[in-house]
């Protein structure tokens, strides 16, 4: 039985259609990667998931309730961090933490916050702000603080792409490491094919807007734990590697207008600007080739 | 034949209070005419301000570099230059970005001509419909575009890339590939593009130079890449010899980056350091950015 159901769910902003008829089902402890292009509707997704807004039509059940709003069954880690800045990383997450176990003593949710800032290898900058701590680290801080609060469903929306590629692919390893090990439900929404095959158990893409939806799924069929390296070697992943990024760019080959524009571009050559400037017509390169014609 | 560009015994040194710091050592490389090259390495290893030396954009401390004959000494317009974050002027749309230099390199020719050269440019890279737009109502990928249409337009000799798609999502960056490359075979240039990113690389490049990590970096090791032209992503993906490839890549980036090469050529490498393990190669990376 899937866990998160998405039927027939469209949504529009002022008139333009942003998603049309998106259908989605994940069964519980299964990883999804959605991978398309920016600005085609996959934050668009993530909020109506994660229930910060509604759908125009269609429905979206967990585990058979539907959604009509945000939870913490649903943990959400943005792209931008979102910590607030005047807060430590420890009150980062104890705000989360309080909200969503009130019933928790202080020595319990002090043990409960410690134990999830040490799965993000952050316990030595526990009391340091966001503002002391390197992208890299703020993101760490953002999954610390929505796993603490034991969510049904991991909802990653482009965790690392502001990253650089080497601290990335450590925090691509971590996410995988405690993702398998709690064996969670994930989804998670990136642009790159490489992520998505290095942590996903599916990979559906994403078509191009306006009114964009969601490819036929593509399984993912590596087996973990996926190292980086090794999977170079893989052929599986250099098909799959080679089939997704191909259709994903077919899509947008799609969308390119076919304006046939007469356009010329004339023969002149640049003018050396170290040169006093000379009062000439340009010259040109066909005149050039004459001269090597005749001097030859 | 004296090759293109000509790079020899190239030094870097920045004054600090502790003295002075090599960030470049005795880099030396020879391009030959319309050889697209990629220069790879670690955020902060020194390509940009190699890169920066062949732009005239940076003072030589020693050594020194060849182009078509000319030493290089100042910025000119003879090298078009690509940046990261494409640096238009935001008052100016696109079109009149373009022909800020246009006007300048090409004063002697009609005012018609001009435009003409500027919108084949600007249709080239995509930008057909949205030229007459200012930066502001463009998206990151469109400006990037028109940075690239500014430097083909001046028909410079050679072109430099400084990380032209590091800011770009991974899909659009393919695009923007494919349009480089378009207009690098259409016009023939001479190409030099600073990347970490290995994909593209090979993408790109007739040969792709490592270089070490700084302080005193330099060439490390240089691969050939032998792909037929023009390249077709979807067979280079398939094909074998590209994992190969871009397993010397990442081995060299991974492993080897850390050590000088030994001056004689193909001498046995020194043994490999133990693998640094994620957080260590986080901080160093945060160490040297």
């Amino acid at each position: 039985m899937s866990f998160l159901e998405l039927k027939n769910v469209s949504k529009s902003y002022g008139g333009t259609p942003v998603l049309s008829d998106v259908n989605l089902s994940i069964i519980e402890g299964e990883f999804v990667a959605i991978v398309g292009y920016s600005g085609q509707g996959k934050t668009t997704l993530m909020s109506l998931i994660a229930g910060l807004i509604k759908p125009d039509s269609g429905t979206l059940t967990l585990s058979g309730q539907p959604i009509t709003g945000p939870g913490p069954d649903r943990g959400l880690v943005f792209q931008n961090y979102s910590l607030l800045p005047w807060l430590t990383v420890g009150e980062n997450i104890d705000l989360a933490v309080r909200s969503v176990f009130p019933e928790k003593t202080e020595a319990e949710r002090a043990a409960h916050i410690d134990n999830y800032i040490a799965m993000v290898k952050l316990s030595h900058a526990k009391d340091r702000l966001p503002r002391q701590l390197s992208g890299g680290m703020r993101q760490r801080v953002s999954v610390a603080r929505t796993l603490a609060i034991q969510p049904r469903i991991l909802l990653l929306d482009e965790p690392l792409s502001a990253l650089d590629a080497l601290t990335r692919a450590n925090l691509q390893d971590e996410i995988n490491d405690i993702c398998q090990s709690d064996k969670k439900t994930v989804v998670l929404i990136t642009n790159s094919v490489d992520e998505a095959l290095l942590l996903a158990d599916r990979i559906i893409p994403l078509t191009l807007g306006p009114g964009a939806t969601l490819a036929a799924p593509i399984t993912v069929d590596l087996p973990r734990p996926r190292d980086r390296k090794a999977l170079n070697q893989e052929p599986e992943f250099k098909r799959l590697r080679a089939q997704i990024t191909d259709q994903l760019l077919g899509f947008s080959a799609g969308r390119k207008s076919s304006l046939s524009r007469k356009l010329v571009l004339p023969d002149i050559l640049p003018e050396d600007l170290e040169a006093p400037r000379v009062s000439r017509p340009p010259r040109r390169l066909s005149e050039e080739k004459n001269e090597t014609i005749v001097s030859a | 034949m004296r090759p293109f560009l000509e790079i020899s015994q190239l030094h870097k040194t920045f004054p600090t209070p502790k003295g002075p710091l090599t960030v470049v050592e005795d880099f030396n490389l020879k391009i030959r005419k319309g050889e697209f090259i990629a220069l790879i390495g670690h955020s902060g290893c020194g390509k940009s301000t190699v890169l920066s030396m062949i732009a005239g954009l940076a003072d030589v401390s020693q050594g020194g570099i060849i182009l078509s004959s000319k030493e290089v000494t100042a910025a000119g317009p003879d090298r078009g230059v690509v940046f990261q974050s494409p640096c238009l002027l935001p008052w100016f749309t696109a079109f009149e970005n373009v022909m800020l230099g246009v006007n300048q390199v090409y004063y002697t020719a009609s005012k018609l001509e001009r435009t003409q050269i500027a919108e084949y440019y600007l249709t080239v890279v995509g930008l057909g419909e949205a030229m007459h737009k200012r930066p502001g109502e463009l998206s990151q990928g469109m400006r990037q575009r028109c940075g690239i249409a500014r430097a083909f337009a001046l028909s410079p000799k050679m072109l430099l890339l400084d990380e032209p798609f590091g800011m770009l999502d991974n899909l659009t960056k393919m695009e923007l590939q494919d349009v480089l490359l378009d207009l690098w075979q259409r016009d023939q240039k001479t190409a030099l593009i600073v990347t970490h990113d290995v994909d593209e690389a090979l993408y790109l490049a007739d040969r792709v130079v490592m270089m070490t990590d700084g302080p005193n970096a330099t060439v490390g090791e240089i691969l050939e890449v032998n792909f037929p032209r023009p390249r077709n992503r979807k067979q280079l993906l398939e094909d074998p010899a590209y994992y190969a490839a871009r397993e010397q890549l990442i081995g060299f980036l991974e492993e080897r980056s850390h050590h000088r090469p030994v001056r004689t050529a193909h001498a046995a490498p020194p043994a490999p350091p133990a693998k640094p393990t994620g957080l260590r190669k986080l901080f160093g990376s945060l160490a040297s950015a």
